[in-house]
């Protein structure tokens, strides 16, 4: 008779287990253990315009062809992120993929992990998404093709995008759009770039000490050197070829160290 | 008491069982559709494919879900087109007598909707071979504004918010959040398994059939004349040709992606296969029928720069060997595949 209610209360707990388990599964927390030996790195990216903070919408600026603009949209992917350094020391950062929205000031702050420690005084990065990338299918998170940076018609990613408004543009609504693509042959997009650590600075990275790098990212460099753009002429790039080929040539050099704190 | 306690126990265990099964019961689809042998089946004597289900494992559970998703309309704004619209089984996934695809809101298309077979074989997508995966090539008419119109951050809402699907995303992939990429994923096994080898002409291959002599003439001509492009056992030979129908170009086709002048007019050749069973025909659906697709290589090609050189003048076929051809054309059909139960729709009542 006790034994029956024993049996009883027990089906009682595992049917109440069983049942609850199938609604929802507690989900997994995994917290990535950090290696020996290693520390962290911040990279930060001040978006700016020449030696202007960086306001949408309401501020006015001038590009090198003396036209007027505003900002309406700026976003750009960093991936392959690597540091190292004159002894021979490398960190590649793991699945490297970074898009950064410069109305969003927590995607302009990218948090390495895992790096082995060490000082470091070199640093490279892509423009874009490696091609590799742009044909392998599906992809999630900052590759999402739901964050708006894949061509749907054309596959791959939109490496990085401007959308402002210029009087001077004859596009409707004066809007310049310069959507910049491509990742092969001739109309290939993807820049590595290394900005140049100040002489003698490195990025010290120590178990207590996080170094963090600070980028300038100058949009004023993607209408200037080796052409200057004229948004009469130039406002609407929306697929890869020349003209996206010209902006990208145009900011390969955005990107400087402005200062390290360690 | 002794016995009263046993029933008591036995209805207890009856209504905890229910419960249980409960959370299995989909509101939704009604009819149980089959779901076996979901793997991935090399035909003898073909090659082995492009996509090979790498980084989304095929099982039964991702199929269900990817075909589900494929016949469902709430991956269009208004829920009313879906993917299954456009790509009916029984004209082996393509639009039966429309031109071009009839889109949400009554909305005209520019192309054709092409059939959907033996995609994995297939390196490019479209007519113009602008999507370079099939796990990406649904991006484009979710989103097109006359095809199904909806974002794709809006489709994952709908489908997230669909409890329908929740019990489907966590078998097929474990998760609980639905993202683009299983969505995606699950469209691609979908698609994938749709292998369409089992026509009068393969039976023929395999030594279990036999052609009568119409149609086994009909296969001589067609591999001494049109087998360069549509070449066996797939049907095509996965290029873009320019075949003549044009002379300026309303629609620049492959040109279009790669900007190169030589791709101005282009169109990826289609496979055969099925070919009987997916009028109209070109990437505009200009010809209804396979006699008038004949006459257009024989006395309708139009030159002009990018014109493929395999057409240049035409090709010759008598009156009788045209109708030899369309008799072996016709043992391309494969009535097995548009009757296989796995790939209806799971909407229907």
């Amino acid at each position: 008779m006790k034994n029956t209610f024993k049996l009883l209360s027990a089906l009682f707990i595992f049917g109440a287990i069983t049942f609850s388990s199938c609604k929802k599964d507690p989900d997994e927390v995994t917290t990535p253990t950090p290696l020996p030996n290693t520390g962290s790195l911040m990279l930060h990216f001040e978006n700016m315009v020449g030696d202007s903070a960086l306001v949408f919408n309401t501020k006015s600026y001038v590009n090198a062809n003396n036209d007027t603009f505003n900002i309406t949209t700026l976003k750009y992917y960093i991936s392959n992120i690597v540091l190292s350094n004159s002894s021979g020391l490398t960190y590649k950062e793991n699945y490297s993929y970074h898009l950064i929205d410069a109305s969003d000031t927590s995607t302009c702050e990218l948090n390495l992990t895992g790096v082995p420690l060490g000082n470091y005084n070199h640093i490279s990065f892509m423009i874009g998404v490696d091609s590799a990338k742009n044909v392998s299918g599906a992809q999630s998170g900052a590759l999402d093709p739901a964050n708006g940076m894949f061509w749907d018609w054309n596959s791959g990613y939109i490496m990085s995008k401007f959308e402002g408004v210029s009087p001077q543009s004859i596009a409707a609504n004066h809007v310049v759009l310069f959507h910049i693509g491509g990742f092969s042959g001739t109309n290939n997009v993807l820049k590595t770039v290394n900005p140049i650590f100040p002489s003698g600075v490195v990025a010290s990275v120590t178990a207590s000490v996080t170094p963090e790098i600070h980028f300038k990212a100058d949009l004023a460099e993607w209408f200037t050197a080796p052409a200057n753009t004229a948004f009469s002429v130039l406002n609407t790039i929306h697929m890869p070829g020349a003209n996206a080929k010209k902006i990208a040539d145009n900011y390969v050099d955005a990107f400087s160290i402005e200062h390290i704190h360690n | 008491m002794k016995k009263y306690k046993f029933i008591l126990f036995t209805l207890l265990s009856a209504i905890y069982i229910i419960a249980l099964n409960s959370c299995d019961v989909d509101p939704v689809i009604k009819n149980e559709l089959p779901a076996n042998d979901i793997h991935l089946v090399i035909p003898n004597g073909w090659p082995y494919p492009h996509y090979n289900f790498t980084g989304n494992v095929l099982t039964k559970d991702g199929f269900i879900l990817g075909r589900k998703l494929f016949y469902d309309p709430q991956l269009s704004r208004n829920n009313t087109i879906s993917c299954g619209s456009c790509h009916q089984h029984f004209a082996a996934f393509s639009h039966l007598d429309h031109k071009v695809s009839h889109g949400i809101d009554g909305k005209l298309g520019n192309r054709n909707a092409p059939a959907l077979f033996n995609l994995n074989w297939q390196t490019n997508f479209m007519w113009d071979g602008g999507v370079n995966n099939i796990e990406v090539q649904p991006l484009g008419p979710i989103s097109n504004p006359v095809e199904m119109d909806q974002s794709i951050v809006n489709a994952v809402n709908k489908i997230q918010n669909d409890v329908s699907y929740s019990k489907l995303f966590k078998d097929a992939f474990g998760a609980e959040k639905v993202t683009s990429q299983l969505i995606l994923k699950a469209l691609a096994q979908f698609m994938g398994m749709l292998v369409s080898s089992n026509s009068k002409y393969d039976l023929y291959k395999q030594g279990l059939a036999t052609l009568n002599a119409s149609e086994l003439n009909g296969l001589n001509i067609f591999l001494a004349k049109c087998n360069t492009c549509h070449t066996a056992p797939l049907f095509t030979n996965f290029q873009y040709k320019n075949n003549g129908l044009d002379t300026v170009y309303k629609d620049p086709g492959r040109g279009r992606i790669t900007l190169l002048e030589a791709d101005s007019g282009t169109f990826k050749v289609p496979s055969l296969r099925n070919v009987a069973l997916t009028r109209p025909y070109m990437h505009d659906g200009r010809f209804n029928t396979l006699s008038q697709v004949l006459d257009h290589y024989v006395s309708g090609v139009k030159n002009s720069t990018t014109l493929s050189s395999e057409l240049i003048g035409g090709v010759i076929l008598s009156p009788l060997e045209k109708l030899d051809i369309i008799s072996f054309l016709n043992t391309l059909s494969d009535n097995t595949f548009i009757h296989d139960a796995r790939f209806n729709d799971p909407f229907a009542p």
